[in-house]
């Protein structure tokens, strides 16, 4: 794990919070959206909350893609489920809202979850370690013959 | 009435992104590191790369159907039941399946970390 890697990770966590945060205050303030009225979607999508919220997940969707070439899927989820945490500590302290203590418990629990992924390897799905350029090389190599670009 | 448009909805999200997630790694495997390629090749090939993969395109095909799940799902429940909820499930979903379908070495250690962070984001509902 090299720090980029690390930043790419953060990226995950930060943007998906601030991100869904921005769309959940959004969709509030845009109200119900139902099946007989999906005009409303698109009313929905000037919100100025709605528009930022979907920038900031574009943002998280490319920071994500970016990780999950060289992790396992199993590996960035509960990586950067800290995400909730942030959210939850924003609630607390930039909100000013009541976190219980069942709250806090999941937030334990969560921060136990990262801390045992994160004490292992990053990549399994190719039955090698990560160890570096090796593995690059052997999954780069390969697709340079095609010159399609699509695999299959 | 409402309960079950809720948690239909719910469930509607988590098969969505669990067949996205899955196949959006299996896309970004099949691309490889993009550091490595982005530095070869330019951010440009690396794009051009990734959008041309047929499972990238189904799987943010897949993610689409979970946003707009989820959009309907917050309509109709609060987002402190949704989130969590549909996080906590696709949570283990996705640990059964990349497993099966990535064939991602899920030891214990993963297991033990997908259901603490599944408690956790479902605590976080309370």
């Amino acid at each position: 794990m090299t720090f980029r890697k690390y930043l790419v990770l953060a990226g995950v966590t930060v943007f998906g919070a601030a991100g869904d945060s921005m769309l959940s205050h959004g969709m509030k303030q845009a109200g119900n959206v139902s099946l007989r009225h999906l005009s409303n979607l698109f009313v929905a999508l000037l919100n100025p909350w709605v528009a930022v919220g979907i920038l900031l997940l574009l943002a998280f969707f490319a920071s994500y893609m970016n990780a999950l070439s060289w992790a396992d899927l199993t590996y960035v989820l509960p990586a950067t489920s800290l995400g909730y945490v942030l959210l939850a500590l924003v609630a607390k302290f930039a909100l000013h809202e009541q976190v219980s203590p069942l709250r806090w418990l999941g937030i334990a629990l969560i921060s136990g979850g990262v801390g045992f992924v994160a004490g292992g390897e990053a990549l399994t799905s190719h039955g090698h370690h990560e160890s570096p350029l090796l593995a690059k090389d052997a999954r780069n190599g390969a697709p340079r013959s095609v010159p399609t670009g699509v695999e299959r | 009435m409402k309960h079950v448009y809720t948690w239909g909805a719910i469930f509607a999200i988590v098969f969505a992104s669990v067949v996205g997630d899955v196949l959006l790694a299996h896309a970004m495997k099949q691309v490889g590191d993009v550091h490595a390629l982005v530095r070869r090749s330019g951010v440009w090939t690396a794009v051009r790369r990734i959008l041309r993969n047929q499972n990238f395109v189904l799987g943010v095909a897949a993610m689409a159907v979970a946003f707009f799940s989820l959009l309907f799902a917050l309509s109709w429940g609060d987002v402190s039941l949704v989130a969590p909820a549909a996080a906590s499930l696709t949570f283990i979903g996705n640990a059964f399946a990349a497993r099966i379908f990535l064939h991602e070495r899920v030891d214990r250690r993963r297991w033990i970390a997908a259901a603490l962070v599944a408690a956790g984001v479902a605590l976080l509902a309370g």
